[in-house]
């Protein structure tokens, strides 16, 4: 705590020219975290995207840096592509829906009548699932719903939606969970004074105020699912989704542009979702 | 909160459910870690305990999951600082541009893994292998810090929200520098954010696959990926379920640590 | 505004990184095949081994290269570097196109390729011919899997034998009935076990219909699965859609074919032997059979790479994996035919070679070796192109819908 004479000068400049310097300061806080993921992710993702307009020479497996719109074409005009496309984003918005209908109740019970002892036990008890391997918990499904098995619903794309909102339950929980305690009980009971049943209040005070919440869960339920190809490699039968086609170029064709070029589509689909919650606030509650 | 008997109840069966659908595959994951069919045939024909044995005895599993603590450790470290600096940046000050950083420090978690996985790993080969650095802990680390910041600032913005500047102030005004008045204050104040971040940030690197597979190369084994592999073999998939229960079983206590934290300073 | 300012820096990202990438000139020099021949780039294979170098880098197959770590008592590493000095350091890589890459690299000494990976090895200058007088161990290796189209080129040989296997048909007993010997049980669209049929989930499948063609569509005229024209592909790919209704799922990894069958969720499909010994170990009422169209299958090779590091213990790495005892034990733990003739004595089951039809030069004659399709055409023809592994891949993408 006591550090020289010396040593307290030179510290001290520096703090009072810090202190003075607000501009600094926020340089200094901001640069290490922005070149890291403005320059070094975005770079990425941007140098991904460049490679979508290339292509590989299919014998000697090279990248052919001459620009080409080929890979483009192909995605949009070979139907199959739009098929998958819209499977994948059918199975995300089910998966959604569904975390949310089975969440949002078990929120609610979690954040509003539990004591705070039992409502931390309780936040545990969700919790642990997620340390269980994502692979784990997807094969225990693969056994369940496998004819022989517990459920015997045998797979395809309803196995997968029901095995990815089972995987990613957690992630809606959480949210909802945070955002529902914070919403001040005082509220919940003049509406109740004044009158109103469970539905209105629901209706009007609730939903308006969890929507952030809701919207920070559904960001990682549906981006999660978008972008999945393992779960329904164990438990989709003979579909596959968007994630599939980009997984097999990557490795199988070693045909990186192809591959690139499909993943932006599920990137262009998340920025749009995003850019339409950021007015909601959501974006804080993640 | 005044609830109807009928509506508390509803909830109360609503949770009930919930945690019953959330626990019964986990139950199936431990009942075939004692399943003597190892292709996980249901019913399982009879129990044994050979597979507990055989993981204690895996080199092969205690190096992954060595190799998968160290990852996590590294990435945490990383996302606590970078998210702490952003988070400061974001929440105490203005400039153009706030909201971007708050939306590309979402971004790696919020674009599917697999884009994020193969653009470092394109990033990873085009930009390190000249400089003769290939593939292996440290890109791992690198790939999960990139995601796992996320966890870390979130925390700490709601807990700067929460506090506000006001201490800050009087701490200055009363005479402490900036380093001072963040070690005696500030960080007092977001230190139980920064462990529930940093545990959150810790769980996700731990069972993360996708991003992991692009980024490891070949040699390095995190536990994701030594599952992975291992669910393909005959001779190992049963002890892969092992691995999967003692994990479920290890991980209430930083789970509980967590809970506790975050609930600390938070509450008033 | 904020919008516009993140749409400059991204474009800003975009051409900083276009015009930061010079072009890749292709690696090896070796030109695109002619279609008068492939030319691989001239490398020399080394005429003489010296003393090891003390390590030596390999990548391979997951149960190729087993020192203990992963069970104790399947360990043929560790006998190998006390007797050599050779410090054996394994990456396991989990497909082809992976092995590709690593080789690439440069870092590597050895490869066990399949053959879908070989060739790319060689017309990428990756690997060089091997020399093989200095390999002992080669003259033992069967005779069926020498200087074949996948591990050599003119008559000179790449690498040496790993082992092999064919894809089978395998099937459930109590619930196909009578007992199948050809592939139409799978391909025909009227086949009462629709919903229940599996097939392999790659695009090398593709060859497997064309296997059938084959027999069944003569007139189509192909010689070779993997060397398909315009023509053939279409047929082939169109029996695929077609078999696609019948299809339950498609598999990729071993247990969940296994639990497939075990639980009837699938009924019968391609497998390979390792599947079935373990299904029927499992209690699981299942047969295999080759049909006699013939099948696809598969013949790894060790290969060494050109700019290897430590060429000698490579080479002593590959005199080793194929030695008798060696080539028993990964041939067991994997579930293949060995290579090396004298392996047959040696493996734990004694049966184990006939079991996999290791002597059995008929059975493998109906077999075609995975290897990649290329423009090329495989068979010879010089007058048509011949669709590429590429085109493969996303025709695969479109029959699996």
């Amino acid at each position: 705590m006591d550090a020289g004479l010396d040593g307290d000068q030179g510290l001290t400049r520096v703090a009072s020219f810090l202190h003075r310097r607000a501009g600094v300061r926020l340089s200094l806080l901001l640069s290490a975290p922005l070149a890291w993921l403005g320059l070094a992710y975005l770079g990425a993702l941007a140098a991904l995207f460049v490679t979508a307009f290339h292509t590989t020479d299919t014998f000697t497996g090279e990248l052919v840096r001459t620009f080409t719109w080929a890979n483009f074409q192909d995605l949009v005009t070979v139907e199959v592509y739009r098929t998958i496309a819209l499977r994948s984003i059918g199975v995300a918005l089910a998966v959604t829906v569904i975390d949310l209908v089975v969440a949002f109740p078990m929120a609610f019970a979690m954040a509003k009548p539990a004591s705070p002892r039992s409502r931390r036990w309780l936040v545990i008890a969700v919790l642990t699932p997620l340390w269980a391997s994502y692979l784990v918990k997807a094969y225990a499904w693969r056994v369940m719903l496998s004819s022989g098995g517990l459920l015997g619903w045998g797979f395809g794309v309803t196995a997968t939606i029901l095995t990815l909102a089972y995987l990613w339950l957690p992630y809606m929980i959480l949210p909802i969970y945070a955002g529902l305690e914070r919403l001040p009980d005082s509220l919940l009971e003049a509406a109740g004074d004044l009158g109103a049943r469970a539905g209105r209040v629901f209706r009007t005070i609730v939903w308006p105020l969890a929507f952030p919440a809701v919207i920070a869960g559904s960001i990682f339920t549906f981006s999660l699912s978008l972008g999945d190809y393992i779960a329904v490699k164990i438990v989709g039968g003979r579909s596959q989704l968007i994630g599939n086609v980009v997984y097999d170029n990557i490795g199988a064709a070693n045909n990186l542009p192809f591959a690139a070029a499909v993943a932006t589509v599920p990137v262009v689909i998340m920025l749009i979702y995003l850019a339409a919650v950021r007015r909601t606030g959501a974006l804080e509650s993640l | 909160m005044k609830l109807s008997r009928l509506s508390r109840t509803l909830l109360r069966l609503a949770l009930a459910a919930g945690l019953g659908v959330i626990y019964v595959p986990l139950l199936v994951v431990l009942l075939n870690s004692f399943n003597a069919d190892r292709t996980f045939g249901w019913p399982p024909s009879g129990l044994t305990l050979r597979w507990w044995g055989a993981a204690w005895n895996s080199s092969g599993v205690r190096d992954a999951l060595w190799t998968s603590v160290q990852a996590g450790l590294g990435a945490t470290a990383i996302a606590l600082v970078l998210g702490t600096m952003a988070a400061f940046a974001v929440q105490r000050y203005r400039f153009f541009g706030r909201d971007v950083v708050s939306l590309v420090i979402i971004l790696p978690i919020a674009l599917p893994g697999i884009v994020t996985g193969i653009a470092l790993n394109n990033a990873f080969r085009t930009v390190l292998e000249p400089f003769g650095v290939g593939l292996g802990l440290f890109t791992v680390v690198v790939g999960h810090a990139t995601f796992c910041v996320v966890t870390v600032y979130n925390n700490v913005l709601a807990r700067l929200r929460r506090t506000g500047a006001a201490l800050e102030e009087a701490s200055a005004d009363l005479g402490a520098g900036p380093f001072t008045t963040f070690r005696l204050v500030t960080f007092p104040m977001i230190r139980s954010a920064l462990l529930a971040g940093g545990l959150l940030a810790f769980a996700l690197s731990f069972d993360e696959i996708i991003v992991t597979t692009f980024t490891a190369g070949a040699g390095v084994r995190t536990l994701p990926i030594w599952i992975f592999e291992n669910l393909f073999r005959p001779n190992q998939a049963p002890v892969v379920n092992v691995v999967a229960a003692a994990l479920i079983a290890a991980s209430v206590v930083p789970v509980y640590l967590a809970q506790r934290l975050s609930s600390d300073v938070g509450a008033h | 505004m904020r919008p516009t300012g993140l749409a400059i820096t991204a474009a800003a990202l975009v051409l900083v990184t276009a015009c930061g990438g010079g072009g890749t000139t292709t690696t090896g020099g070796a030109p695109p095949p002619g279609r008068s021949g492939f030319v691989p780039p001239s490398i020399d294979a080394p005429q003489n081994l010296g003393t090891g170098e003390g390590q030596v880098n390999v990548v391979a197959w997951a149960g190729y290269v087993e020192d203990g770590t992963n069970d104790p008592k399947v360990d043929w590493v560790t006998p190998f570097e006390q007797e050599t000095g050779c410090q054996v350091n394994a990456k396991v890589a989990g497909t082809s196109d992976e092995m590709v890459n690593l080789m690439k690299t440069g870092q590597y000494d050895a490869v066990s390729a399949s053959g879908d990976a070989s060739l790319r090895l060689i017309a990428g200058g990756t690997v060089a011919p091997v020399n093989t007088s200095l390999i002992p161990n080669y003259t033992d290796v069967f005779d069926g899997l020498k200087s074949k189209p996948w591990n050599s080129v003119n008559g000179v040989p790449y690498g040496v034998p790993h082992g092999r296997g064919a894809n089978l048909l395998m099937w459930r007993t109590d619930t196909v009935k009578p007992a199948p010997d050809s592939w139409s049980v799978v391909f025909d669209p009227n086949s009462p076990y629709k919903g229940k049929v599996t097939a392999y989930d790659s695009p090398i499948y593709i060859a497997d219909a064309a296997v059938y063609l084959m027999a069944t569509k003569p007139d189509l005229g192909i010689k070779n699965p993997y060397a398909l024209d315009d023509r053939q592909f279409q047929a082939a790919v169109d029996l695929l859609k077609q078999q696609k209704q019948l299809i339950g799922e498609y598999w990729s990894d071993y247990t969940k074919e296994i639990q497939a069958f075990k639980s009837g969720d699938s009924v019968v499909g391609t497998t390979w032997q390792v599947i079935v010994n373990v299904a029927k170990s499992e209690q699981a009422p299942v047969e295999a059979v080759l049909p006699k169209e013939g099948a696809t299958g598969w013949s790894d090779t060790w290969m060494v790479a050109a700019k290897a590091a430590h060429p000698n213990c490579a080479y002593k790495w590959l005199d080793w994996i194929i030695s008798p005892k060696a080539n028993a034990q990964v041939a067991e733990y994997f579930g293949e035919a060995p290579s090396n003739a004298k392996a047959c004595q040696e493996t734990a089951d004694a049966k184990h070679c006939d079991t996999f039809h290791a002597t059995d030069e008929t059975y493998f004659s109906k077999v075609h070796y995975w290897t990649t399709p290329i423009a090329q055409c495989l068979d010879g023809r010089a007058d048509v192109t011949c669709k590429d592994y590429a085109e493969w891949t996303r025709a695969w993408t479109e029959i699996k819908g």
